[in-house]
């Protein structure tokens, strides 16, 4: 039986041999632009002749990670971001031989902070995000002291706000989302006190650490990656608020609303127009050395800059991907199209 | 004992003193029973509780997923224009534009862009593929008109569940007032109607809900069990029959013995991360293949198999070893004759068993990137593909609200499956199992 086995090894083995060619677009990168890039993946494999993509959601630096490993059957195509690429790891596509890289910006990406239908609507700044969020805030007696964050409830944050617990079920570190939320949030709020503010034209990497740590005794409550899961618990939990993409509060609006921030209703409009505070853009990278070599890359890139897949009225939209205004999407359609790589980070 | 010690204190006669102490008996021995069904009532209590958990689960999955076999239709009467299909390649042709000509059709009175837009939602955008398919199969239907059903959008199938509240206001549904209007209409004439939900068994994943189907998953936990199956039970059997009936009893196979039964502990996702070092970057076998998949999940069953393959050996009695070889059998002849068939029915169970556990197992998959967006159903060890528990997994985190009736679905599905195989486990023991 063992000699069955042995003999099935090297059958299996045979079969690895063979498949050299990959006939079908792998991507790989972001969980957030993952709903975006596999209708996109469908739609291609259901229209034209070529086999539909394979889309795996490994994280923006994981894609990045995979992507970067070199040029050939192996490392992935394309891979999805919800930030633009870094510098590190430009570099280390250069020194594994991608050198020509292809960036595609494909629209905007809303964060809210939502809570159940049941509780009145939260109108929030960034100021108060910060303070009610991270580890250590600047004492309220004035000073430059931090001390830890002795917030109990959003009315000790601001007069305004409710008298409930703060709350809050949001992403872990690991995520694409907590990161821009982080970015955009938390750092933006830090700044609205002036001697931070000056701290990180001095200490970037000080200011960094005040404004990206959030807390640890209970009031910022780690959910998981799964946002589905931190609607429900939403529900169960009117005083709390939830931190995720944009497409669930789409998807939910029977059930939970969105916090403005700094006066804004997170909407479809407001973030396209870039007056919501706390949108981010989406990208995908299309490594050039594989067009060619793995069949049906220019068409997928048409396909995804067409405009009925990321147009305002296209189906990316219907999935809640926030599109470009028109100049910018011409300008990265035909960037794209023209698969001109890009020089820098 | 309680009496002979009183006869010794006490000068009272036997008599009299089991008399007093009668009733000290009798209190104890209430004591006793009390306690004996206080601890019979704990059992109870502890199964009905597990059985009340039970329930609950499968209530929760089957009312949430049992609507996931239906699936809204609608009728369209659809012209197969000429001039639309005749315009440039087969697989250029805007199928879309027969639907939307259709729709426009039956509600004329729609003008605007916006409420345009809003009633070509109503039909799923893979309708057009269906169209496609249907022109491809017979280049006849061009020029003629047809009734065809459609799939319907998923907002629409979700209103026709009853998972769509009609008295919220318009803002807070996915369906507006005059999307409920037309479906109504429709209703009305009998263009809607619930259909059993094909698509669900003979479709790959999807981002649309109601395209989605989970044979792509099915196909890929059917090929990784396979190559699971393949490997294992062989290298499984031949393994326990080397250590149980001819390796000698030294310190080395007692390392081995421990080792196997350590293995049996790991945490899966130890094997994932195993499988992903040795099979993917330093065999370079292929990311996402049912071939990498069920390697790791060999690695995870081999020892489940060789310990319940070493436990039916050793169930074997040895009487029969002996037999065989008083009559002149070679120990080779006594295994292959006498002891191997005697035990193969406990090992078949042991190795269901384990491939049991291998079609629910999530985590060691991840690491070898079997979790992706894989639309075509795989046929072949390497091609990329999914399972059915990572299947589960993705849809969960889907945002569309009908995707949470097609995860309980999928549960179902596994766990019909796991059943089967459970059950066909059990009935191989009861077929084929001595009592010696």
């Amino acid at each position: 039986m063992g000699l069955v086995s042995l003999l099935l090894v090297a059958a299996l083995a045979a079969t690895v041999g063979a498949q050299s060619a990959r006939d079908y677009i792998y991507i790989v990168g972001s969980s957030t632009v993952y709903p975006f890039a596999t209708v996109v993946a469908e739609r291609f494999g259901k229209a034209t002749p070529f086999k539909t993509p394979k889309v795996e959601s490994t994280g923006s630096g994981g894609g990045f990670k995979l992507f970067c490993a070199g040029v050939g059957v192996k490392p992935p195509d394309i891979t999805n971001a919800s930030r633009r690429i870094k510098d590190s790891e430009f570099e280390k596509c250069r020194a594994n031989g991608v050198t020509e890289v292809v960036e595609v910006k494909i629209g905007y990406d809303g964060i809210v902070l939502a809570n159940s239908k049941k509780a009145p609507a939260m109108k929030l700044t960034r100021k108060d995000i910060f303070l009610a969020l991270a580890r250590e805030v600047p004492d309220p007696k004035g000073g430059q002291k931090l001390i830890p964050n002795p917030y109990k409830t959003w009315r000790d944050v601001n007069s305004s706000l409710r008298d409930v617990k703060i709350e809050v079920l949001g992403p872990p570190p690991t995520s694409g989302t907590r990161d821009a939320f982080v970015e955009l949030a938390m750092e933006r709020g830090a700044e609205s006190f002036e001697w931070l503010k000056a701290l990180q034209h001095k200490d970037k990497k000080a200011f960094k650490r005040i404004a990206h740590q959030l807390r640890e005794d209970g009031a910022y409550i780690e959910a998981g990656e799964n946002d589905n899961l931190i609607v429900q618990k939403l529900l169960a939990n009117p005083d709390a608020l939830g931190v995720f993409g944009f497409s669930y509060l789409d998807q939910n609006t029977d059930k939970i609303k969105g916090a403005s921030v700094d006066g804004v209703e997170p909407t479809f409009e407001s973030i396209a127009s870039g007056s919501y505070p706390l949108s981010r853009p989406l990208f995908f990278y299309v490594k050039k050395a594989h067009v060619g070599l793995i069949p049906g890359i220019p068409e997928y890139i048409r396909e995804f800059t067409s405009e009925r897949a990321w147009g305002p009225e296209g189906y990316l939209a219907d999935k809640g991907l926030i599109s470009m205004p028109d100049k910018e999407r011409k300008r990265y359609r035909d960037q794209a199209r023209g698969l001109k790589p890009m020089t820098s980070p | 004992m309680i009496g002979s010690s009183m006869e010794r204190d006490d000068p009272l006669s036997p008599q009299e003193g089991s008399r007093r102490s009668l009733p000290m008996v009798q209190k104890r021995l209430r004591v006793r029973y009390r306690a004996e069904r206080r601890f019979r009532l704990y059992g109870a209590a502890a199964v009905g509780i597990s059985l009340l958990f039970l329930a609950f689960l499968f209530v929760s999955i089957v009312s949430k997923g049992f609507s996931a076999f239906w699936q809204a239709e609608i009728l369209l009467d659809i012209y197969f224009d000429p001039e639309i299909l005749t315009q440039g390649h087969l697989s250029e042709v805007n199928y879309p534009a027969l639907i939307k000509r259709s729709l426009s059709k039956r509600f004329p009175d729609v003008r605007t862009r916006r409420d345009r837009r809003a009633l070509y939602a109503l039909v799923s955008s893979g309708a057009a593929f269906e169209l496609q398919r249907l022109v491809e199969r017979d280049l006849d239907l061009i020029g003629k008109t047809l009734p065809v059903w459609l799939p319907a959008d998923d907002d629409v199938d979700m209103l026709l569940k009853g998972r769509v509240d009609r008295s919220l206001p318009e803002q807070e549904r996915r369906l507006t007032d005059r999307q409920l209007a037309w479906v109504d209409a429709l209703i009305q004439e009998g263009r809607l109607r619930m259909r059993f939900n094909s698509r669900f068994f003979t479709s790959g994943d999807s981002r649309e809900p109601e395209l989605a189907g989970i044979l792509g998953a099915a196909a890929g936990s059917g090929l990784t069990l396979v190559v699971t199956l393949l490997l294992s039970f062989p290298i499984g059997i031949a393994a326990a029959v080397y250590l149980e009936e001819f390796a000698p009893k030294t310190r080395w196979v007692d390392l081995i013995e421990v080792n196997i039964n350590n293995l049996a502990a790991v945490p899966s996702i130890v094997f994932g991360i195993l499988g992903l070092a040795v099979f993917l970057n330093f065999f370079s076998l292929p990311r996402s293949a049912p071939l990498v998949g069920g390697l790791v999940l060999t690695l995870m069953t081999l020892p489940t198999i060789i310990i319940a393959s070493r436990a039916s050996l050793k169930a074997v009695p040895p009487s029969i070893r002996e037999a065989a070889l008083s009559m002149g059998a070679s120990r080779m002849q006594t295994v292959a004759h006498h002891v191997l068939p005697l035990a193969l029915p406990g090992m078949l169970t042991g190795a269901i068993l384990g491939m049991a556990r291998a079609l629910g197992e999530t985590a060691p998959l991840l690491m070898v990137g079997m979790v992706a967006f894989i639309v075509e159903i795989p046929k072949r060890f390497t091609d990329p593909a999914t399972v059915l528990p990572v299947q589960i997994f993705l849809w969960a985190d889907s945002p569309e609200r009908a995707f949470v009736e097609r995860t309980s679905a999928a549960i179902l599905v596994l766990l019909a499956f796991l059943l089967v195989m459970n059950a066909a486990a059990v009935y191989l023991r009861r077929r084929f199992q001595r009592r010696w």
